[in-house]
């Protein structure tokens, strides 16, 4: 998948689950994209330094989100 | 004055060790007085409301933190560790209390400029707060506020050629024994290996795409300063292969009591004079060590490394020539399942620059534990649900005696049938000629 394909795929799959859940595993990233975890870190690392994604980690387990989305509600599970 | 009162945790001040109340009680002094006048960048007041929310979780015995967040510097997934208390008006010096992980120098080799420096720029932007060090290695900062992290970052990277270490699902800040730089004892160059592969693996270390947390740890031998084979995803423990060097003279040396066993290590009380059969061939775990008239034997072939004897007796035993490291995978503290201790995967490899055969076997298990594991879930707990052959199979390691932990206690075997030759397929018209229906 190329970047601007998995841009898409990934902000509306995000989007679209926003409701529910904020926050992903770079798992979840990969297999939207439907590739390798190795090459699909290259999209996600590119995701986050266009502002597309932002990290968020709980010290130990780190995950991703759309920004703003959610924020510290989703380390409460509170939404 | 105290802001708050604690009689809680003045409790704990009571007892016969060292305190960190006192030490937090003493910070918070330092910072009210400020009698070098630095310009806070963060409340001046925040070790004060760090005791008090302290107190507070004691009296209704429940935490004030909340556990993560986004924080953290442009472009790295971690290194930062975003805390946020939930009684931000009362404690407002702690509403943000995030730690900071920087990557500790090999060895923990320091200059007191540097660390002076450190503690000036801590002092500044931080709380002065800071665990040397933390459990991964690294040198712990604690408690700054979010506008603080990046100007942090820009002095660490900028001016005193420093880096963020690793936290979250990254590789975390690989840590070494001091090795060959001070010890005899180092059957590899354990600064070397770990600043290579902490440079090799930057992207890992800093942007998380793992399962989970993954540790590096290198052990120049198997006295294990850094403790890799109970601590590390990946333990590099030196090793030799060829047999342990005995100076005979120095032998009867220390049975004549001319050195002192254990380089004089337990000179604090008369344990009698040395006894070699007691202190040290009894208490050889393989049994392969005895005097033959006045000389030393080994059987080298039996010896595990366990390092008693050259401990014991380091001027008259030395590690072999034939040096190299072994690598263990799969140890891990309790989260899901327990503790447990790595398993041996690679009995014995060369430790030479650029460590090419060493980085196969570690991304080998890399593609396998991102594809296979699931999240949260660390290599040790991979290979127990998978199977420690398959973790053979994906790094292309043939089985060997070394890897057998205990004799079998399953009569079973099961083959695949790629392993038994012919595979399933019989001719039944060749089987009817022998066996009637
Ligand atoms: C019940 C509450 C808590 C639990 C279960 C907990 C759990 C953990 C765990 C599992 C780690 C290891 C993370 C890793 O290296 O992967 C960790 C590290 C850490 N936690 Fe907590 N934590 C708690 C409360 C706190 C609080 C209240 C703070 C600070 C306000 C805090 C600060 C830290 C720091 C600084 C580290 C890094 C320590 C080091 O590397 O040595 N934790 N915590
Ligand atoms: C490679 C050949 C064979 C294999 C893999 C095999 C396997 C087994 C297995 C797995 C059991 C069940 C054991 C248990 O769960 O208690 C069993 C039981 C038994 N097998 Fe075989 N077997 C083989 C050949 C034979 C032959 C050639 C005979 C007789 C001519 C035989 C007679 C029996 C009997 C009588 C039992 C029941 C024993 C008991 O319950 O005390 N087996 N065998
Ligand atoms: S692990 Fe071995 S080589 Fe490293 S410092 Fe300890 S004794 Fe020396
Ligand atoms: S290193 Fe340990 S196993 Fe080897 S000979 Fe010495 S005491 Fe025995």
């Amino acid at each position: 998948m190329e970047y601007e394909e998995a841009k898409t795929a990934i902000v509306e799959t995000l989007t679209k689950k926003s409701k529910s859940k904020s926050k992903f595993y770079f798992n979840d990233l990969a297999k939207i994209m439907g590739m390798k975890p190795r090459l699909a870190k290259k999209i996600v690392n590119q995701l986050v330094q266009d502002g597309v994604l932002e990290y968020w980690s709980s010290g130990s387990t780190s995950m991703y989100g759309l920004p703003g989305v959610g924020k510290q509600a989703a380390a409460e599970h509170e939404d | 004055m105290a802001k708050h009162a604690t009689p809680l945790l003045d409790q704990l001040e009571s007892g016969p060790w060292p305190s960190f109340v006192s030490d937090m009680k003493q910070q918070a002094e330092v910072r009210a007085k400020n009698a070098e006048n630095i310009e806070f960048q963060i409340p001046q007041d925040v070790v004060e409301d760090l005791l008090g929310i302290l107190e507070l979780s004691f009296a209704d015995g429940t935490t004030h933190w909340k556990h993560g967040g986004i924080v953290g510097v442009f472009g790295y997934g971690g290194g930062v560790i975003g805390r946020y208390c939930d009684q931000p008006d009362n404690f407002p010096g702690v509403a943000h209390f995030h730690t900071m992980r920087v990557a500790q120098p090999g060895a923990k080799f320091y200059k007191t400029d540097y660390l002076r420096q450190l503690c000036d720029l801590w002092d500044f932007r931080g709380s002065g707060i800071t665990n040397m060090h933390g459990s991964t290695g690294d040198i712990i900062l604690l408690g700054t506020t979010t506008p603080q992290l990046e100007e942090i970052f820009y002095e660490l990277t900028h001016n005193m050629n420093q880096d963020l270490g690793g936290s979250g699902s990254n590789l975390r800040t690989p840590a070494d024994c001091i090795g060959m730089a001070r010890c005899e004892y180092a059957c590899y160059d354990t600064n070397a290996l770990c600043y290579h592969l902490t440079q090799e693996y930057q992207d890992e270390l800093h942007r998380p795409a793992f399962p989970y947390k993954f540790k590096f740890k290198f052990d120049g031998c198997p006295n294990g300063c850094v403790a890799s084979i109970a601590r590390a995803d990946m333990s590099f423990i030196g090793t030799w292969k060829d047999n342990i060097k005995i100076d005979q003279e120095a032998v009867q040396a220390y049975i004549g009591g001319e050195f002192a066993p254990n380089a004089n290590d337990h000179n604090g009380r008369d344990w009698g004079p040395f006894d070699i059969q007691k202190e040290v061939i009894d208490l050889c775990p393989t049994d392969c060590m005895w005097m033959e008239g006045n000389q030393l034997k080994i059987e080298d072939k039996e010896c595990t490394r366990c390092m008693h004897c050259i401990n014991v007796m380091p001027r008259a035993l030395k590690i072999g020539d034939d040096r190299g490291l072994s690598i263990l995978v799969g140890a891990k503290a309790p989260i899901l399942d327990g503790a447990q201790m790595g398993s041996l995967l690679v009995p014995f490899v060369k430790a030479e620059d650029p460590y090419d055969e060493i980085k196969e076997v570690i991304e080998a298990i890399w593609d396998w534990w991102m594809e296979e594991g699931k999240n949260r879930e660390r290599l040790g707990e991979l290979m127990k649900r998978q199977g420690f052959q398959k973790l053979l199979k994906v790094t292309g390691i043939e089985p060997t005696a070394h890897h057998v932990q205990e004799p079998r206690t399953n009569p079973y075997i099961f083959w695949n049938e790629d392993e038994v030759e012919g595979g399933w397929d019989r001719d039944i018209d060749e089987y009817r000629k022998h066996h009637q229906r």
